[in-house]
């Protein structure tokens, strides 16, 4: 009863050791290695959801498939590839040392000549001397020879490339040792804490500071990867590590402080670097060093390195103009505003929060989009790689925020600060979309004669306010009719009508006046009556326009195509007010940038541990692989010569020297 | 004593007045392109200079057919360079460089005759001609010329178009496809020769080929031949040493799997007579994928050493890392099959082929379902 569990034991010592085990694991790993490049990874949960329902989220959860490489099984498979490994270096061991020193001298006669490889020849000359010819010979081949005297002649035992057994050594070796670098520098200590119940993942939106201690680490944690975004100006003393769906936060042993960061640019537009001016403080607030670090450029200060990874804006503040699109009036009022903050616009309907999210003081876009000689072979044949830049433009600062109603429905919102020219004509583009997988739809505004939206405001006021509307009727009645015609019962229906499309267009626009046609209007005159309606819109919206300018003592509109244009144009983008989704909009007027640098703070102390053991795997590698393992043994006796030769891998080159050593034998018996 | 029969000479004994003038050349070029540009490079660029001066004089001694391809290269780019007079416009003017060696030009010819030495390893291989084999092989040295060419004007060409944007022509996909083209084109060649076969050429110019087409597509379509500034990534040192070793593993991955598949046809009775015997096509699969193993693994170790540097963490699990992961321990798993008794044969050739899936999809796949840190060239 006792071999049982021994016998177990050494099957799973051999299954271990035993090289069709090697060849399972290392495909299973590789294809395990697939599952977390097909997953995103460290996705927000709430993508996760999104995309598989409530259901698989939490079977792909239990799976551990958001964090694969840190995944309990994953961490088996790769425990199996060490503990085999390190099975098979024991195990072999013995055999390949002893290998590497022996010269197998014992080998019987029978044996030799039972080898594939041997070959026999006569020969006339003493033991002796052909021995001593032969050793010259295969040392000079690089061969190391032992000769032995036997008592009817000699053996010579000789062997090359013994460094391949020692190449398996620090190959298999090395695996051992990167995996426990790797080890080293995983978070196995924040784990087994996790289990313990000494450490929680955080997962509150709070100031860092009101993190409590359970989820911070200390500064004297021996590894960790985390970020942090510092404002220029401020400083640091803390790093961020994400974990699962939280954080946890990493006590810095010093503070960093940005002083300033800088991003330069190709002449295309295209970034060229990233700079930030650092300085390190200690927890007293004394200096202690100033550093640049750019991206391939890392700062590495007590064991730590500080590396560029990203940017963003750190909060610049911005001056903007607020219009409220539903007033009946032109007026405007001054919003100030400030990346990642709030501010909160009170309404008749309700309370609004805005939400500063972003800022970007260039905006690199694509205004050409196609190759335009892609369809000509002999211009790119003879072709120049020169890229021509001409479709990309810098467009200028824009600002991101969001509008978020008393019911927590929130709309993002892309302003730009510069116009833009679209088929020729110039507008103010303000992008609005619902969820931020969805790209902007642009809202477009058109410029007066200024190069403003004054003008597009005062006539959206004027068309949105009821009082106005008998007097713009009257006007555009007056208009449309000859003289004669003043005053008869076709000026009161044409007043009316504008009085009525007016209404309707405030009310809803383009898709109101549909509406109301669909609804009163036989479906065979609708296209005339649509026409109509339009042309009634466009001449009134441009008295409209005179009203508005009188009442703001500005002087009358030309009655030219580009008023024509800014009249045509208001209308389209108010009736897009309507699906627009905010009460208001904001104008950028001037902004006081400040930039934040992200960095990333590493502290990985089996660095050098895995660099260690590449460098050993290499060195195996390619021992193993380039130094070829033979040996050769020469039995000499009166009379004749044999010649044997092994390796553990026939190859051609295996071959060929035999049959060099063959020839070179019958040469030297001659 | 006629005792010397086969006895190898010292490597310096053996070596012709050619390979020293050879080594001169290489010493003197990069000396003084050292003098001449040293300002611009950093330290680590200058050490990468100096180390290439034994490293490309020993793989001359090495492997014979380099040195003229290496001379011929130089005095073609050096003569390409002169054309320009520093003037980028001359690209359409001067005849030279409009037909035939700007770096576009070049290019477009490497890949025209890539195209003919695959017809002509099809024709010899078919026809039994070793004449036309022999053709195969002149156009695929003539092309790898030529894609060489390419790529050194194309390096001067970036820098004409601003100091600032000059990089070394290996930083996104259509380059590295012309790379990975002459790569793989050289390993052949080589192997060719040293196993006297050249009827294996009409399988593994068949990938080449396959890479010919990707880069035409890629710029007819994408006009990925423009030259674009690096990203601050990808300015680093590290890109000159990283990428060409990767590529040495790739290449040379494709190159057995291609192997392979003559080794499954020759197999089954397909074009037996006409390829070498299946020992031979064997070993020449395991030199290509030892040497691509080899390579690939410094490649990777380099990758993770650079990745510490930009990225602040030596390994991420990134796509492309993990791939690179994974086409490794595929051919880890190759080499200990070979190990194992009774698996050998059409097992190991099936699953070179195999290998070849798995290496494109770490090479190009990557760039195009998966997203990552890699984000260069993506399609
Ligand atoms: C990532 C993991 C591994 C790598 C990269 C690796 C690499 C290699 C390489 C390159 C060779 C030389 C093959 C040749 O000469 O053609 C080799 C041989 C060998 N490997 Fe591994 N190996 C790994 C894991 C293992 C494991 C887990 C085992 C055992 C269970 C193992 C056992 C062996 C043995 C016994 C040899 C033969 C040595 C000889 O006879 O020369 N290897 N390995």
């Amino acid at each position: 009863m006792n071999t049982a569990p021994h016998s177990f034991g050494k099957a799973l010592f051999e299954l271990m050791s035993s090289m069709r085990f090697a060849i399972s694991l290392l495909s299973i790993l590789a294809v395990a290695s697939i599952v977390g490049t097909v997953l995103k990874q460290a996705e927000p949960y709430n993508n996760y959801i999104i995309q598989f329902g409530p259901f698989w989220f939490q079977v792909f959860e239990k799976l551990g498939l958001y964090d694969v490489y840190h995944a309990s099984w994953f961490l088996l498979i790769l425990t199996f590839l060490v503990v085999s490994t390190s099975v098979c270096i024991w195990r072999n061991a013995p055999n390949f040392a002893r290998e590497m020193k022996s010269f197998r001298e014992h080998v019987s006669e029978q044996s030799l000549a039972a080898f594939k490889h041997q070959h026999e020849a006569v020969t006339t000359q003493a033991p002796e001397v052909l021995a001593a010819k032969a050793q010259a010979y295969l040392e000079g081949q690089g061969y190391k020879v032992k000769s032995l005297p036997r008592e009817d002649g000699v053996l010579l035992a000789a062997k090359a490339g013994s460094w391949n057994r020692l190449g398996y050594f620090l190959a298999h070796s090395a695996i051992v040792m990167i995996c426990i670098g790797g080890l080293m520098d995983g978070n196995l200590v924040f784990k087994a804490q996790q289990l313990l119940g000494t450490k929680k993942i955080e997962t509150r939106d709070i100031p860092q500071s009101q993190v409590p201690a359970i989820s911070r680490l200390t500064p004297s944690n021996p590894s960790f990867r985390g970020s942090v975004q510092i404002p220029e100006g401020s400083s640091a003393s803390v790093a961020f590590l994400n974990v699962a769906d939280g954080y946890l936060v990493q006590d810095l042993p010093f503070v960093v402080g940005l002083k300033d960061f800088r991003i330069e640019h190709y002449s295309t537009g295209q970034p060229k670097s990233f700079e930030s001016d650092v300085e390190l403080f200690d927890h007293a607030g004394k200096k202690i060093r100033e550093a640049t670090i750019a991206v391939n450029h890392p700062l590495i200060h007590d064991g730590i390195a500080i590396y560029q990874a990203s940017f963003a804006d750190g909060g610049t503040r911005l001056t903007l103009r607020g219009w409220n699109l539903f007033a009946p009036t032109a007026a405007s009022f001054p919003v100030e505003g400030t990346v990642h903050q709030n501010a909160t616009l009170t309404s008749a309907a309700g309370d609004y929060t805005l939400e500063f999210v972003d800022f970007r003081p260039f905006n690199i876009e694509n205004m050409g989009g196609e190759i335009a000689d892609s369809g000509d072979a002999m211009s790119v044949l003879g072709g120049s790689p020169v890229s021509d830049n001409k479709h990309l433009r810098n467009v200028g600062p824009s600002f991101q925020y969001k509008v978020r109603d008393a019911r927590g429905q929130a709309r993002e919102f892309s302003n730009y600060m510069l116009p833009l020219e679209l088929d020729g004509r110039w507008y103010l583009m303000s992008g609005v979309r619902e969820s931020p997988n969805e790209a902007f739809r642009y809202l477009r505004m058109p410029l007066d004669a200024d190069g403003d939206i004054d003008t597009f405001m005062r006539l959206r006021g004027a068309l949105l306010n009821a009082e106005l509307r008998p007097e713009i009727a009257a006007r555009f009645a007056r208009q449309a009719l000859p003289q004669n015609a003043w005053g008869t019962e076709i000026e009161d229906k044409l007043k009316f009508s504008a009085t009525q499309v007016l209404a309707l267009f405030a009310e809803g626009g383009f898709q109101a006046l549909g509406g109301f046609i669909e609804t009163k209007v036989p479906e065979a005159e609708r296209e005339k009556a649509a026409s109509t309606y339009l042309r009634i819109l466009e001449l009134a919206a441009f008295e409209a326009l005179q009203v508005a300018n009188r009442q703001a003592h500005l002087p009358a509109p030309k009655a030219d195509d580009t008023t024509g244009w800014l009249v045509r144009d208001t209308l389209n983008s108010m009736s897009d007010l309507f699906v627009y989704g905010a009460p208001i909009y904001l104008q950028l007027m001037s902004y006081d940038e400040v930039k934040a640098s992200g960095l990333q703070l590493t502290r990985s102390p089996g660095k050098n541990v895995v660099y260690f053991g590449s460098l050993l795997l290499t060195l195996g590698v390619f021992f193993m692989l380039y130094v070829r393992e033979r040996r050769v043994w020469l039995r000499i006796k009166p009379g004749n010569a044999l010649l044997a030769m092994s390796s553990a891998k026939h190859t051609i080159d295996f071959e060929k020297e035999f049959t060099q050593h063959a020839q070179a034998l019958d040469s030297l018996t001659q | 004593m006629e005792l010397a029969l086969n006895q190898p000479a010292p490597l310096l004994k053996r070596l012709s007045w050619f390979d020293w003038l050879f080594a001169v050349v290489v010493a003197a070029g990069s000396l003084f392109a050292l003098s001449r540009f040293g300002e611009y490079m950093d330290i680590y660029e200058k050490a990468i200079l100096l180390a290439a001066i034994p490293s490309l004089a020993v793989f001359g001694w090495f492997w014979k057919p380099f040195r003229p391809l290496f001379l011929a290269v130089g005095a073609i780019s050096l003569f390409a360079i002169s054309q320009y007079q520093g003037n980028l416009a001359r690209m359409e003017e001067a005849f030279f460089l409009k037909y035939l060696i700007s770096s576009q030009a070049a290019i477009m010819w490497m890949c025209a005759l890539f195209g003919l030495a695959t017809i002509a390893y099809w024709g010899g291989l078919l026809g039994r001609s070793g004449f036309v084999l022999k053709t195969g092989t002149s156009l695929t040295w003539s092309a790898v010329a030529l894609g060489f060419v390419g790529l050194m004007v194309r390096w001067y060409e970036s820098y004409l178009i601003g100091t600032d944007v000059g990089h070394i022509p290996v930083s996104n996909l259509y380059e590295v496809f012309v790379l990975f083209c002459l790569i793989t084109a050289m390993m052949y060649l080589y192997y060719e020769a040293r196993y006297q076969t050249r009827q294996l050429g009409a399988f593994v110019l068949l990938v080449i080929s396959a890479a010919v087409g990707f880069i035409l597509w890629y710029t007819f379509d994408r006009g990925a031949h423009e030259i674009q500034p690096l990203v601050p990534a990808l300015k680093s040192w590290w890109m000159k040493l990283h990428v060409p070793a990767n590529f040495i593993g790739y290449g040379s991955f494709s190159l057995s799997a291609m192997l392979g598949v003559g080794y499954l046809l020759a197999q089954r009775g397909i074009l037996a007579s006409r390829l070498p015997k299946l020992e031979v096509i064997d070993d020449m699969m395991y030199k290509a994928i030892a040497i691509g193993f080899a390579f690939f693994t410094i490649a990777t170790i380099l990758g993770a050493m650079w990745a510490a540097e930009a990225w602040g963490g030596y390994w991420s699990w990134d796509p492309k890392e993990t791939w690179a992961l994974i086409v490794w321990l595929n051919y880890a798993a190759w080499l200990h099959i070979r190990l194992v008794k009774g698996l050998r044969g059409a097992m190991l050739a099936w699953w070179a082929v195999v290998g070849l899936f798995v290496t494109t999809f770490a090479f190009l796949g990557v760039n195009m379902f998966l997203s990552g840190l890699h984000s260069y060239g993506e399609l």
